[in-house]
């Protein structure tokens, strides 16, 4: 703020002079552009989430059929016998892991060592990519296997199939999208794109990543565990 | 996402510098050309609406008198009228026109954050408008289950367009989305970000706060639509059962079973309810800055009016469900719902007082833009009024879905934001053109307007008290209803066909003016804020030519005691003129403070 700008301002008190903080020019507070836009973004998405879960719950309560047993289904068998959720397990494992090579990507990002930012991107992308393969696994089985479908099922209500290929799809789908935005993101990162724009990117990045994620948790809470 | 430079370090900003007309006009990264263009493709599908909605009062008026319009061509174009107003006008127009012009003039800023996302925004919109033209033309036309989308009734097959009419409604809902969120994050993080040297939240302009707080609504409230959109084209395409029930149709059991379509009015509404506001607020702002620029006076109350704004945008988070008193929940919901509707009519009274007080001892100059926000005051008054009706169970239960809700949400969301929006638009015409536009051809087109729109809504208020229900192709003889409730409709027929082709005014003014109209001077207003302090009027790509402006006070410094003229730029440093910033101020008791 200029000189005159600031003494125009003298200082409010209690509640005015939080409301004047939280409101100042933007100078007081660095935020950068992509970084704001994708905590917004985040939000949002939050919102689409919890309406597909909210949907889930409800239709779980209207359907007029019992709903099937959600641990046998995604049950696998090793050596003869099932392991329920075994699967599941390994995903989200897989998963959660990514989330720590991210983090460690954007560190290594803001001390500039582009090579160890690079691999750490790719190594996220590739549990991301296991992610999506064990899921691709997953539907095949189900449907191929099981017999559900999105409209039917043998075990119960219709719903299930439904709301669950929506759902992990949708998220699949987040994970597919934040694959290819991590590679381009190490792409760049590696031709020295960012040398002298900084590296906040791998951290915008990195918060989509978290995010996908956590969202995760939720379903995998929802779906596998309720 | 582009990469990303640091907001402090704004002046090194990537701009996108044209090379060709084409991409001047067409592929412009300009947020002043995308505006113009977001703004024309949502005039344009709103004259269609308009057409549509000319077309059914004639059915209502003159009952089977034009033939194609049958049973089904009813149904039709009442469920395109409503969404393609709601959403493709409205909403296009407040926050991809209104918003794109306005946000970086009025922040001192070059552009929007990203200026390509923004461009893809607006294309995004003009396919998601063709999407929704090319139901028109498909077999079985356009969904005529209303423009609030209900199941089961999308799908049954005496729905008309049961089948593709409804799959395109809801994939052009959901690319509608796409545009508005990657439009509503720029506009939202420029307002954030991207506010020039000097220029605090608590010097915005309302009508920045309006779009603004709009677009967080746009930005959480869109969700629920597109996942509704979703699981509806699932249940449609695939034959899923979110929300179909069991239903018997023509004595035969359909496909469906155990969904849910209270689920389905919940998410509806979720989005639908803030809707409203994503419209309202925006006119909130845009009225606020007319009235007081025209009165010469600052706003009376300007924190009260933020504050307003925000509370109005958090609460129509949770009063979605007065639009489901009818549909049936537990007397507790139905208390829990009223009471918060009715707590929104708090802010917006303030609102209104405050709108009035500007006025109040104002230095009052008639000009075509006034009287629309003046106008705007009175409908909105009047919709506000019988929202209050509405919003008490008992009273909304014998007028839901009658004429009464039809002329609530007219005066209050049809009416009153398009005054405002044409308030809008006259005002800052100079500003977009260069040019002035015929200022008694406005006039006229306002009285015909204003005068017009209650002889149509007005009435329509009557006909919800005698019972008259809304979504009727046709009344038909009853015992409730008198017959001259017919003779009623066809004079709101006859003064509906005046209205719209008193539009053609605008039109014609709008156009004229472009080429013929007097060449505006610059800030012909005397507006205090900082859209009109620009270089060269219109402002040129890039806004503010070689050095961003510098904010030392509000918005509203009109008629200082000791200033010069009867209003201070924004940008006017303090040393040059006196500052009083901020609080209310009182011409009267301020003097001796103003004298420094
Ligand atoms: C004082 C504040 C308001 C209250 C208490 C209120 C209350 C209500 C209620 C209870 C309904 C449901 C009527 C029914 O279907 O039985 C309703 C409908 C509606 N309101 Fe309001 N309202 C208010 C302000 C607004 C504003 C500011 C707007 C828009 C800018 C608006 C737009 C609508 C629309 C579009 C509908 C009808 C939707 C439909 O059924 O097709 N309302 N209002
Ligand atoms: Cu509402």
């Amino acid at each position: 703020m200029s000189e005159a700008a600031v003494a125009a301002n003298s200082p409010a008190e209690g509640m005015d002079g939080l409301v004047d903080d939280w409101s100042a020019d933007k100078q007081a507070y660095h935020v950068p552009w992509g970084k704001a836009m994708m905590w917004l973004f985040l939000v949002s998405d939050t919102f689409i989430f919890s309406c597909f879960l909210v949907g889930y719950l409800n239709v779980r309560m209207t359907t007029t059929e019992p709903w099937p047993v959600q641990s046998e289904i995604f049950a696998l068998s090793f050596g003869g016998a099932p392991i329920p959720l075994i699967l599941i397990a390994i995903m989200t494992f897989v998963l959660i892991t990514s989330s720590g090579t991210m983090a460690m990507a954007v560190n290594y990002g803001y001390r500039r060592d582009k090579t160890k930012t690079f691999w750490l991107i790719c190594a996220t992308a590739l549990f991301g990519a296991m992610f999506v393969g064990m899921q691709v696994f997953e539907w095949s089985k189900l449907i191929g296997d099981e017999g559900v479908r999105p409209w039917g099922n043998p075990f119960g209500a219709a719903q299930f199939g439904s709301i669950f290929f929506m759902v992990t799809g949708f998220h699949g789908l987040h994970v597919t999208c934040g694959v290819i935005y991590l590679m381009w993101v190490a792409l760049r990162v590696k031709r020295g794109y960012y040398d002298d724009k900084g590296f906040e990117i791998v951290e915008i990045a990195g918060l989509y990543w978290h995010f996908v994620d956590l969202v995760w948790v939720f379903i995998f809470a929802f779906f596998y565990l309720l | 996402m582009a990469y990303v430079p640091l907001a402090d370090q704004d002046k090194e900003m990537e701009m996108h510098h044209p090379h060709s007309w084409v991409e001047k006009y067409v592929w412009s990264q300009d947020h002043k050309v995308i505006a113009i263009q977001y703004g024309s493709i949502a005039v344009f599908t709103g004259i269609i609406g308009l057409t549509l909605s000319v077309l059914f009062r004639l059915q209502l008026g003159f009952p089977e008198s034009v033939d194609f319009i049958d049973p089904n061509f009813y149904y039709q174009a009442v469920t395109m009228h409503g969404m393609i107003m709601v959403v493709y006008f409205l909403t296009a127009l407040f926050l991809g026109g209104f918003g794109n012009y306005m946000i970086p003039l009025m922040c001192g800023a070059r552009d929007m954050v990203f200026p390509f996302m923004n461009m893809l925004s607006v294309w995004t919109f003009l396919l998601s408008v063709i999407i929704l033209m090319a139901s028109f033309f498909v077999g079985g036309g356009p969904t005529g289950a209303g423009w609030t989308l209900y199941p089961p009734q999308t799908a049954m097959e005496g729905t008309p367009g049961h089948d593709m009419g409804i799959v395109l409604m809801l994939i052009s809902l959901a690319v509608f989305i796409v545009a508005t969120t990657m439009g509503g994050l720029n506009y939202a993080v420029t307002v954030l970000q991207y506010r020039c040297r000097g220029l605090t939240m608590m010097r915005l302009p309302l009508t920045v706060w309006g779009i603004f707080v709009a677009t967080i609504l746009a930005l959480f409230a869109f969700p629920a639509l597109l996942v509704a959109a979703i699981m509806m084209l699932f249940d449609t395409l695939l034959g899923t059962s979110f929300f179909m029930p069991a239903v018997i149709e023509a004595g035969a059991p359909l496909d469906h079973n155990g969904g849910s379509p209270l689920l389905f009015q919940h998410l509806f509404w979720f989005f639908g309810h803030p809707e409203v506001y994503i419209v309202a607020l925006p006119a909130f702002g845009l009225v606020s800055d007319v009235l007081s620029t025209h009165a010469r006076k600052n706003i009376f109350g300007y924190r009260m009016m933020v504050w307003a704004i925000i509370a109005i945008g958090g609460l129509s988070f949770i009063v979605w469900a007065h639009h489901m008193y009818v549909s049936g929940m537990h007397p507790y919901f139905g208390f829990f719902f009223a009471t918060t509707t009715l707590i929104i009519a708090v802010p917006t009274a303030l609102k209104v007082y405050n709108w009035v007080l500007t006025l109040w001892e104002g230095d009052i100059r008639l000009n075509a833009p006034m009287y629309f926000a003046i106008g705007f005051i009175f409908t909105f008054i009047h919709g506000g009024l019988t929202g209050l009706f509405l919003g008490n169970v008992v009273i909304d239960l014998p007028l839901s879905d009658t004429y009464f809700v039809i002329a609530h949400f007219h005066m209050v969301m049809g009416v009153s934001p398009i005054l405002v929006l044409f308030a809008a638009i006259y005002h800052w015409y100079p500003l977009m053109s260069g040019r002035m536009f015929h200022e008694g051809l406005a006039k006229a087109h306002f009285w015909l307007t204003f005068l017009g729109a209650y002889a149509i809504y007005l009435p329509m208020h009557y006909l919800g008290f005698l019972g008259v229900p809304r979504r009727y192709y046709q009344i038909g003889a009853t015992d409730f209803i008198p017959a001259s409730a017919q003779d009623l409709n066809a004079s709101i027929t006859i003064a509906a066909i005046f209205v719209a082709v008193a539009q053609l005014l605008f039109f014609v003014n709008i156009i004229w003016s472009l080429k013929y109209g007097k060449k505006a001077e610059k800030n012909p207003w005397g507006s205090a804020s900082l859209e009109w302090q620009t270089p060269d009027l219109p402002p040129k790509h890039g806004n503010w030519g070689d050095e961003l402006p510098t904010v030392y006070r509000w918005a509203y410094d009109y008629s200082v005691p000791g200033a010069h003229e009867d209003f201070i730029p924004q940008n006017t440093p303090e040393t040059v003129e006196p500052t009083v910033d901020e609080e209310h101020f009182d011409p009267d008791q301020d003097a001796s403070k103003a004298d420094i």
